[in-house]
């Protein structure tokens, strides 16, 4: 028999049972909440009269509507009645169940797929839920996580578990050494290039081989955010002493004895070397470039220094239609050089870019230039109150600043354009985020997906450009 | 979820096909943070003359006299009758809400759409297919008559009519048991809470770690 694989460990140790015909009953670790998908699951606990299951498994945040300035008459202050109403439900919520959450002015508060690893509150080998699609992103740790809707966060809640079909499994594997300035973003828009969004349908995506054990955890964190956008409901990355560097001295990570009993464990959390994958893709590291997208999907990219794609060339019908609409709606010409694109908004933050050192790298290009002047609004909005005080500490902000960033309250913004943060209609925007899709970040709006170091120097150039030449 | 077992209710139809989740509950009634209080806004754009949004009183409204809900021998009723192709258009669970807050416990069509169907039967709402041509006889009856009413049996899987007649329908095996037992999802997993307690004790022994409160 072969061994398992990474996925199939972190399914089996979760399976409290199985029926006949398949279907698994899957325990869940770590619950993760936030504003916008909850409400109607607290609200179906109490229309049944059932409590939450175990509320000390449960973290929950207020991010996705909350607004990036002025927060200073907290949620009384926002001025948004549908987004001060959610966040004020999340509060009452919270406390008449008692579920521990960090407020919108905690300076713990942040993205929720910030704030879970950030805390330790995610921790290798376990089942990680949100009531959101990005919740991949903790399967950076060596976790099985993904995003459930409204009724599965209710189902959790009230029983500590999900009804689940197990996936296929898949690798992804990146080999070789990353070219210098070549980042964890650049990696995954090229895999999605490279598999598609439907490429990673039915699968759990485990992202393997030297160029992905080269990324920091951070980096991992970014490339198993976006296998959602791979089509894949989870994507995971093994274990490593990275990892557990990482997790150690985390406020809800183990400490002392129970540290060392969980490393022990936490070793065996890679797939065996005879494990068997249902499909198998492998990228060369070397030849992965800084990516742009030019479409409205995520797999729509190209390098920076390419040309936008020509429908004409592409043989499948439904593709070339696909690309002509993206094509029009992004107002882009066939065959122009992507350093041709310029540009009128700059966003650096959301789930996947918005750590320190996501900030660190847009710095690193920002630092003692200008914004151009055809850019009309460049914002950073770090994941979390503790990686903007760390980034002021490291005087990222004055640099920032001083180039004519405007320098904001840590939330989702203009990744989903919730709160007053967003495109107007026919805007162009370099932008950290995961989604291109139209109306993404504002009706009409025009979404490129890029690295921080890319959305950094598009700020400065005020149209795209390798950020390589930068720093 | 409620048990649904027997149902004696007055009939309602809407004598139009491909009534979507869109008409049957409006976007901007999705901003809610609510699952109940959507009954007030079932079918809000046919329902009332004035525009309405959430939250503000919807009694004060101008209601269109014209829309079947809103004339008084419907009032109170428990069974819709739709036509072809109910409940199609986006997958907002908002709509079963909505039409169970509104009083209804059963839909009977020709056709359903896929998700408004699951849907129905993850709220305690019992979708019914039934033959076009049975569909144009109970239309035809329950417009000729004031106070027609139906008898649902979902235990016999009948509908009888005032005039005793008999209408077998269909019900997967595993829905039915569901419903007659009041078994959502949770309900469902909840049966075997045994089996998770036990689960967690093994968990705990073995990696303890995992089970370190979130408190503050
Ligand atoms: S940052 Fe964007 S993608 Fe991430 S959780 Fe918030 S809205 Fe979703």
């Amino acid at each position: 028999m072969s061994g398992k694989t990474l996925y199939d460990k972190l399914w089996d140790a979760h399976l409290v049972r199985e029926d006949d015909n398949g279907t698994g009953l899957i325990y869940i670790d770590r619950h993760l909440v936030h504003e916008v998908t909850s409400p109607q699951a607290f609200e179906g606990l109490r229309l049944t009269g059932r409590n939450p299951w175990r509320t000390d498994a449960v973290l929950a945040v207020p991010d996705h509507n909350v607004p990036t300035t002025q927060r200073d008459q907290g949620v009384a202050g926002i001025t948004d009645p549908v987004a001060r109403l959610q966040v004020e439900t999340l509060d009452s919520n919270c406390e008449s169940f008692g579920i521990t959450e960090f407020h919108m002015n905690d300076l713990r508060q942040g993205i929720v797929h910030v704030i879970g690893p950030e805390q330790g509150a995610t921790l290798p080998g376990m089942t990680v839920v949100c009531g959101d699609s990005h919740t991949s992103t903790h399967g950076a740790f060596g976790a099985m996580a993904f995003g459930i809707g409204t009724s599965e966060v209710e189902h959790v809640l009230a029983t500590q578990c999900l009804i689940q079909k197990k996936s296929k499994n898949m690798q992804v594997r990146v080999e070789g050494e990353l070219g210098e300035g070549v980042t964890a973003k650049d990696v995954v828009l090229a895999i999605i290039g490279e598999i598609g969004t439907a490429g990673g349908t039915g699968y759990a995506i485990e992202f393997a081989g030297s160029g992905i054990e080269s990324l920091s955890i951070e980096g991992r964190m970014t490339v198993c955010n976006m296998a959602i956008e791979a089509g894949a409901r989870c994507g995971m990355v093994a274990v490593d002493q990275k990892t557990i560097d990482y997790v150690t001295g985390r406020p809800f990570a183990p400490k002392g004895e129970m540290l060392e009993r969980a490393i022990e464990n936490w070793r065996d959390l890679h797939s065996d070397n005879d494990s068997v994958f249902d499909r198998v893709v492998t990228l060369k590291a070397a030849d992965i470039q800084p990516q742009v997208t030019w479409g409205t999907s995520p797999e729509m990219v190209v390098p920076v220094n390419a040309a936008v794609p020509d429908p004409a060339q592409e043989t499948d019908s439904v593709k070339q239609t696909g690309m002509q609409k993206a094509l029009e709606y992004m107002a882009l010409q066939p065959g122009m050089p992507v350093t041709d694109i310029t540009i009128d908004k700059v966003f650096i933050g959301s789930c996947t870019n918005s750590r320190i050192e996501d900030l660190r790298q847009a710095a690193a290009v920002a630092k003692g230039r200008k914004v151009a002047d055809n850019v009309a609004l460049a914002m950073v909005v770090p994941g979390s109150g503790l990686v903007k005080q760390q980034a002021e500490e490291e005087g990222l902000d004055r640099i920032f600043i001083e180039a004519g960033f405007e320098w904001r309250e840590p939330g989702c913004s203009m990744c989903l354009a919730m709160n007053a943060d967003r495109l107007e209609p026919g805007e162009r925007c370099a932008s950290t985020s995961n989604r291109n899709f139209e109306g993404r970040q504002g009706a009409g709006g025009r979404t490129h997906l890029v690295s921080p170091a890319m959305a950094a120097a598009a700020a400065v150039a005020g149209h795209f450009i390798d950020a390589r030449e930068l720093v | 979820m409620e048990k649904f077992t027997t149902l004696d209710g007055l009939v309602m139809p809407l004598d139009r096909p491909n009534v979507d989740t869109d008409a049957i509950i409006p976007k901007q009634y999705l901003k809610s943070v609510k699952r109940s209080g959507f009954g007030p806004n079932a079918f809000d754009d046919w329902r009332y003359l004035d525009p309405g949004e959430p939250g503000e009183d919807h009694s004060k409204r101008r209601p269109n006299p014209d829309f079947v809900m809103n004339q008084p021998r419907y009032h109170g009723a428990q069974i819709l009758l739709g036509r072809e192709n109910f409940g199609c258009g986006s997958s907002r669970e908002h709509a079963v809400w909505a039409l169970e807050d509104a009083g209804f416990r059963v839909v009977i069509a020709p056709s359903f759409a896929d998700i408004f169907f699951n849907n129905c039967f993850k709220n305690g709402v019992l979708p019914i297919v039934l033959d076009a041509g049975v569909m144009d006889r109970l239309f035809a009856e329950v417009e000729a008559s004031v106070g027609y009413r139906l008898m649902v049996d979902l235990e016999a899987q009948t509908i009888a009519t005032p005039d005793g007649e008999v209408i077998h329908f269909e019900v997967d095996e595993f829905r039915k048991y569901c419903l007659l037992n009041g078994l959502d999802d949770i309900g469902l997993t909840l049966q075997h809470a045994d089996e998770i307690h036990a689960y967690e004790q093994r968990r705990r022994a073995e990696a303890p770690w995992l089970f370190n409160a979130i408190t503050l």
